[in-house]
């Protein structure tokens, strides 16, 4: 009991209005709980894309872009006249859009210290032949080794296992969804034929699940060798770079100077998901608008009630600053009773809001074969809680601060004398 | 005999919702101990002349000094403190906090000057209330108390912090006969046995008329000292 006496004088307040104060109270906590669930969630979601799409996307994509840049033209040699030449809507030149140096640009990455994997790549389309079935897809001539460690395809196999590809002449590791249509498993023969009119025959080896259909469906890895084969092309023939990097923020300003360094088109997986990352942004903006405004009216509901107070307390405030009580003093009187209503209200908000993130997180996730996630996607982290802690206790200062100062500027004759 | 609070040339003006002039130049001596009772008609300025003297009121011109010290002209935070310990009060109405006890509310006023340990005040705050007869009430919650109760409790919310003057603004006026009889003897008490100063303002003329020295007003200046 040796509270000093203007905080007694705000306890006894609180405490003979209970109601009132649990109303106020529950009005933060509601704004609290719901601004936790809603960003616990809305993060889980993006982590939940963020980590579908690196699954999907390198850390750094390098490789050889079609150019489009006709300003260098052969029309000179035959019109020497030096009259303008316009040329109009030109056919695209025929490129070989592999990587020159490609040896030596894996060297040199390999040396970069902030560099976990380097996966040399060799794509093309091709039809999937078995028996009477063709399907059109993808195949991806990798060093497996390199390509797994990418994108941890170690634990997406569901049968065979990874480095079989190694030791096995022609062998294919194929998508679970691309075997399902074609009816293979392991060890069936398929054919592949190339747009060019190549055929090759290849054994499966295994299969993999990455957790996104439209991969699932039509993509299916080999050695390098064998694509360059089915191709036609030496064996230094290699199309795209993938570069996984230690820490992925990095990605932006790596692929800006390898770009530069090696001069071949560098994307990092922002710029290649341009349209996800606007998407967490757009949700982040949710998030906060809606909390932010539920919070908002929380403080509202703290502003009317702590009004109405002092409204029915003139009297007191009155004999208060007759007997003793300076401005100071009412305004702590109180700014203390808001504070506590906001402090209680944030503490037992982030109780149910852990709560409510917790029960979403343990509620299975309807069952779908293209999407790997068997839960509402939720995270949790510490800085959410505080930034909410924090809020709530701003908003409802700035709530009790107002009529506080207000009831401070009461004078007390005006009141005492009727 | 000293003298405890000096009144020099006091102005007031009211200026809503016409100028109006509610104090004539009001000059009062008031004498350590002595039991002054303000009388005189509605509207004649004997209240706001206490506010005045209570340094509630800082809107005036002239000087007022009390126990020694000028207390024209000081800011609102050093006057509060000033009231504190000089200064109790009791009003028409006893604007007791509702929701505290008879005891909290006679603690209150001793708590916030922090003078004394938390145990000695509650010491302090039972002797006030034996003083007016209240002693057995102090846990009950003030609201539940009658009006002449109440009244009671507000004297001894006035004694507590030993104030050398007891200011009183009708302390009858909305108490029957024998509460009001009551209270007056509980003043005459405190001037004759403990030595407080009181200034009162009153329509009861018996209650003024037992006091030590009427003060009457008319139309903003004293007629009678």
């Amino acid at each position: 009991m040796s509270l000093p006496v203007n905080l007694q004088i705000s306890r006894t307040h609180l405490l003979s209005r209970k109601k009132q104060t649990l109303v106020a109270m529950l009005g933060v906590t509601f704004g609290i709980a719901m601004f936790i669930l809603m960003i616990s969630f809305m993060k889980g979601v993006n982590k939940f894309l963020e980590d579908t799409m690196l699954q999907a996307t390198p850390d750094i994509h390098i490789y050889n872009d079609v150019k489009t840049d006709y300003t260098r033209t052969v029309a000179g040699d035959y019109y020497k006249s030096g009259e303008l030449i316009m040329i109009h809507h030109p056919k695209p030149k025929h490129v070989n859009l592999n990587i020159r140096n490609a040896e030596l640009i894996i060297n040199d990455l390999m040396q970069n210290p902030d560099v976990a994997a380097v996966s040399p790549h060799l794509s093309t389309q091709v039809f999937y032949n078995y028996g009477p079935v063709q399907i059109n897809g993808l195949i991806d001539g990798v060093d497996i080794m390199q390509e797994a460690q990418l994108y941890g395809l170690k634990e997406k196999m569901i049968t065979g296992r990874v480095e079989n590809l190694l030791t096995s002449n022609n062998g294919i590791l194929m998508g679970q969804g691309l075997t399902d249509k074609l009816n293979v498993r392991v060890g069936d023969m398929v054919n592949l034929a190339t747009p060019t009119g190549t055929f090759m025959r290849f054994r499966i080896e295994g299969t993999f699940q990455i957790g996104i259909g439209t991969i699932d469906n039509i993509k299916s890895y080999v050695n390098t060798a064998s694509v360059q084969q089915l191709l036609g092309k030496d064996r230094s023939y290699i199309t795209d770079i993938n570069v996984k990097l230690k820490d992925i923020h990095l990605a932006s300003a790596y692929a800006k100077s390898f770009q530069t360094k090696y001069a071949y088109k560098a994307d990092d997986w922002e710029t290649s998901n341009a349209s996800i990352m606007a998407s967490f942004l757009i949700r982040d903006v949710l998030t906060y608008v809606v909390s932010i405004t539920l919070l908002i009216v929380a403080g509202f509901g703290i502003y009317n009630i702590m009004t109405m107070t002092i409204n029915s307390k003139m009297k007191d405030i009155a004999i208060l600053k007759a007997q003793c009580f300076a401005r100071k003093d009412i305004i702590q009187i109180f700014l203390s009773q808001s504070l506590v209503i906001g402090v209680l209200g944030a503490l037992t908000g982030i109780i149910l809001g852990f709560t409510l993130s917790y029960l979403l997180s343990q509620v299975p996730f309807p069952k779908n074969e293209n999407i790997s996630l068997k839960f509402f996607p939720v995270i949790f982290e510490p800085k959410h809680y505080i930034f909410a802690m924090m809020f709530g206790i701003v908003t409802t200062f700035i709530a009790g601060f107002m009529p506080s100062v207000k009831a401070s500027k009461i004078d007390p004759v005006a009141i005492l004398r009727g | 005999m000293s003298i405890i609070l000096k009144a020099e040339k006091l102005n007031k003006f009211f200026h809503e919702p016409d100028k109006f002039q509610v104090l004539n130049n009001i000059s009062i001596d008031i004498i350590k101990s002595e039991f002054v009772t303000i009388n005189g008609k509605s509207g004649c300025g004997k209240s706001t002349l206490l506010y005045l003297l209570s340094t509630l009121d800082t809107d005036y011109k002239g000087t007022i000094t009390i126990n020694d010290t000028v207390v024209t002209g000081l800011s609102q935070n050093q006057l509060a403190r000033f009231r504190n310990k000089n200064i109790g009060f009791v009003f028409q109405f006893h604007f007791l906090l509702p929701e505290f006890t008879v005891l909290q509310n006679v603690m209150i006023p001793a708590q916030r000057l922090g003078i004394h340990s938390e145990k000695e005040i509650r010491e302090l705050a039972n002797e006030k209330l034996k003083l007016v007869g209240m002693d057995t009430f102090g846990h009950k919650v003030s609201s539940k108390l009658s009006g002449g109760q109440q009244q009671r409790v507000a004297i001894a919310r006035a004694l507590i912090n030993e104030p050398t003057i007891i200011m009183a603004d009708e302390p009858t006026g909305n108490l029957d006969s024998a509460n009001a009889q009551t209270i007056f003897n509980i003043f005459k008490e405190l001037s004759t046995a403990k030595g407080h100063t009181i200034i009162a303002v009153t329509h009861d003329q018996d209650f003024a008329k037992n006091s030590d020295r009427t003060i009457h007003m008319m139309d903003g200046q004293i007629v009678d000292n």
